[in-house]
């Protein structure tokens, strides 16, 4: 128990838990002043997401993407750099698993695992721009990871438009099954939902984010060019070579939640009118889980569940979607704003202290 | 095809869709010379943007259509803008949080907050109606009525309100006290506070100032372009401006310059369009513009950009 309540204090645990809480107080403040009842609300949230098999594995369709790019804007932010192009990442995976899919025709055993590694690779060159960019100009990332974004959203347009249109429509052709994530039996239990393997695959990415960063000599480099590049450098890490290291490995996660989604969800892509918000999640979900790899897979869990759930808030109490945005904002801005609680509860803590 | 036209065209629709980007590009100028980072521009905008709209609505629904609905509209943006600025101010300022973080928060905030009340205000629509008033063209007698050149003779009251924002900033930053407050508290705040200026109040008041441009940037796309507020009304034109504001290495009349240019390449997709010179370049390439030239102008390759020395950095009382 004293263990329990102790893990519970440290300062990665309690300030999540604490803006997380926040925010859905606040939230519900703000569903009261709509006229809705919060309540009611946030038990259809919990019901959609966790009441039937089916809304089981859709919340695990939703929280797959978000482990991605969780992971990727972790990785950088451990090398002391700001992804924030993870999106943009996002979407070159999803455009070259795409191209690989379609344009291509191989057996299933060589098919899917090629798409997924060429989304990956195309992600990881994606983010290596900013990467290069950084090291050999001194240009910081996250302007040109916002500016990535916006490329690789028309970018990405434009190739679809010219290559892999379907006739007619503002969509690509599908992608050759045999390229697929998702399969009948699995989608049979669970009553159709758009549930893939895709949810393994990210899995193994947390894993192998913690073996790199944890286990191998590389990881050290990477993380003592974050915690002091100046002391890095001294001791003979090439600070240069590490920040390309950290965006192209970052990007790959990104570009590989690209490729995952839609090779096991959509099975084609998109003519983007605007961003679908993955890799802005992605931000949310490293800063939740303190950066870290079993961080980010929780912080992805709370994440999509929310996303998701938020769904039947609509149909169940008639509440507008968006304010789980609301929610996930707030809960964003707590935890970057982590000052404000360490500053009440060291109040608190001096309270009580004059009292003894 | 009428060059002169084509010519007259593109200048009247470059100034129409530039004075949004104008407006939120300086606004980011104030604070990001004080120091405090402002990815938030896109939020504060969608933020005036959808207060502009409703407020407009409702005063001229209540008014029983008047032109004056539309500047009430308005100055009701210029203070949400504020209002809805004050919670990066107060993180980025007194709570140290990362900056970047906490505009991408408001940015998110922004969205969610319209969407949510206007869903609640227009019964689950997820736009607000179109608007009966808005903004009028100023016109020059007997010039405007011109058909080949008249439109070069006329504008909204927004761009000339634009000219003049740009005119003050540039004395404000150059020519007062407080802008040389301003621009040493973005540089040293160390140095500035040794010389007894208020580092934290100065921030303050430079985030304000963002947050009622970048809002009035964002009433303007409503009161003059779309007409109604939509999820989509302000889709990446905070981004822009953001890159117009680097383009224009924070200075107030480049910035302009940069803005202006953006804005072209807004301008240039319709005229285009219009033209069917679309079929050789792709719109896509247009769009794409600005932020290819952003990342080069970093890079260096464009000039050289140099941002506020003390940018992103919270400052801590008392500091080292």
């Amino acid at each position: 128990m004293k263990t329990l309540s102790r893990w519970l204090l440290r300062e990665s645990v309690i300030i999540p838990l604490i803006s997380v809480f926040a925010g859905l107080i606040i939230g519900a403040i703000i569903m009261m002043f709509g006229g809705y009842n919060p309540f009611e609300a946030y038990q259809a949230l919990f019901n959609k997401a966790f009441g039937n098999i089916y809304g089981i594995g859709e919340t695990i369709r939703t929280i797959t993407p978000l482990i991605f790019t969780g992971l990727a804007v972790a990785f950088a932010f451990r090398t002391g750099l700001f992804n924030i192009g993870a999106e943009g990442q996002f979407i070159m995976g999803s455009l070259a698993a795409a191209y690989v899919g379609i344009m291509l025709d191989l057996p299933a055993i060589i098919h899917m695992p090629l798409a997924v590694i060429v989304g990956g690779i195309v992600g990881g060159l994606w983010g290596g721009i900013a990467g290069f960019l950084k090291a050999s100009r001194g240009v910081h990332e996250v302007i040109t990871t916002i500016m990535l974004n916006w490329i690789a959203l028309y970018l990405s347009n434009y190739l679809i438009r010219t290559h892999l249109l379907e006739k007619g429509q503002q969509k690509s052709e599908t992608l050759a099954q045999s390229s697929w994530l998702s399969f009948s039996f699995l989608t049979d239990l669970f009553n159709n939902a758009r549930i893939h393997f895709g949810f393994l695959i990210a899995i193994l990415c947390a894993i192998v984010f913690y073996v790199i960063l944890q286990k191998m000599k590389q990881g050290y480099e990477l993380r003592s060019v974050g915690l002091n590049p100046h002391a890095a450098e001294y001791a003979g890490i090439n600070v240069k070579s590490n920040i390309i290291k950290a965006m192209v490995i970052s990007g790959m996660f990104a570009g590989l939640g690209g490729a995952v989604e839609v090779l096991g969800v959509t099975h084609n892509v998109t003519i983007l009118p605007a961003f679908q918000g993955y890799g802005f999640d992605g931000i949310a979900v490293a800063l939740l889980g303190g950066n870290a790899a079993f961080g980010s897979v929780v912080g992805a869990f709370l994440l999509g569940t929310l996303t998701f759930g938020a769904t039947g808030m609509k149909l169940g109490a008639g509440v507008p979607f968006e304010i789980i945005n609301i929610v996930i904002a707030l809960v964003i801005y707590f935890v970057a704003s982590r000052l404000i609680f360490k500053r009440l509860m060291n109040a608190l803590n001096v309270n009580k202290q004059e009292e003894q | 095809m009428d060059w002169l036209k084509i010519f007259v065209d593109l200048t009247h629709n470059t100034i129409v869709f530039s004075t949004a980007l104008v407006f939120a590009a300086i606004g980011g100028m104030f604070s990001e010379r004080s120091g405090v980072v402002n990815i938030a521009l896109e939020g504060l905008m969608i933020i005036g943007a959808f207060t502009g709209a409703v407020v407009t609505f409702f005063v001229d629904q209540s008014l029983g259509g008047s032109p004056i609905s539309p500047w009430i509209g308005f100055i009701s943006a210029i203070v949400a803008g504020i209002i809805f600025s004050l919670p990066h101010a107060v993180a980025s300022i007194r709570y140290q949080a990362d900056q970047v973080v906490s505009g991408i928060a408001l940015n998110f905030l922004a969205i969610g907050v319209a969407i949510y009340f206007t869903k609640v205000l227009f019964d689950g629509s997820a736009q607000t109606k179109t608007l009966k008033a808005s903004f009028d063209k100023w016109e020059i007698p007997f010039l405007a009525d011109q058909s080949t050149i008249g439109a070069l003779f006329k504008a909204y009251p927004t761009s000339v309100i634009m000219i003049l924002v740009v005119v003050i900033s540039y004395v404000v930053l150059f020519k007062t006290p407080f802008g040389l407050r301003l621009r040493a508290v973005g540089e040293h705040p160390r140095a500035a506070d040794t010389m007894g200026i208020n580092v934290f109040r100065t921030r303050y008041i430079a985030v304000m100032i963002s947050g009622a441009l970048a809002a009035m940037g964002g009433a303007t796309i409503v009161l003059t372009t779309t007409n109604n507020f939509t999820h989509s009304t302000i889709s990446g034109q905070g981004f822009i401006a953001l890159a117009a504001l680097i383009f224009g290495k924070w200075h107030p009349t480049k910035t302009m310059f940069a803005a202006l240019f953006f804005g072209m390449a807004t301008a240039l997709r319709s005229v285009l369009q219009q033209f069917g010179i679309t079929d050789y370049i792709p719109v896509d390439f247009i769009f794409i513009l600005p932020y290819v030239l952003t990342i080069l102008v970093l890079a260096g390759l464009i000039g050289r950009a140099d941002a506020p020395s003390a940018l992103g950095r919270p400052y801590e009382l008392g500091s080292r």
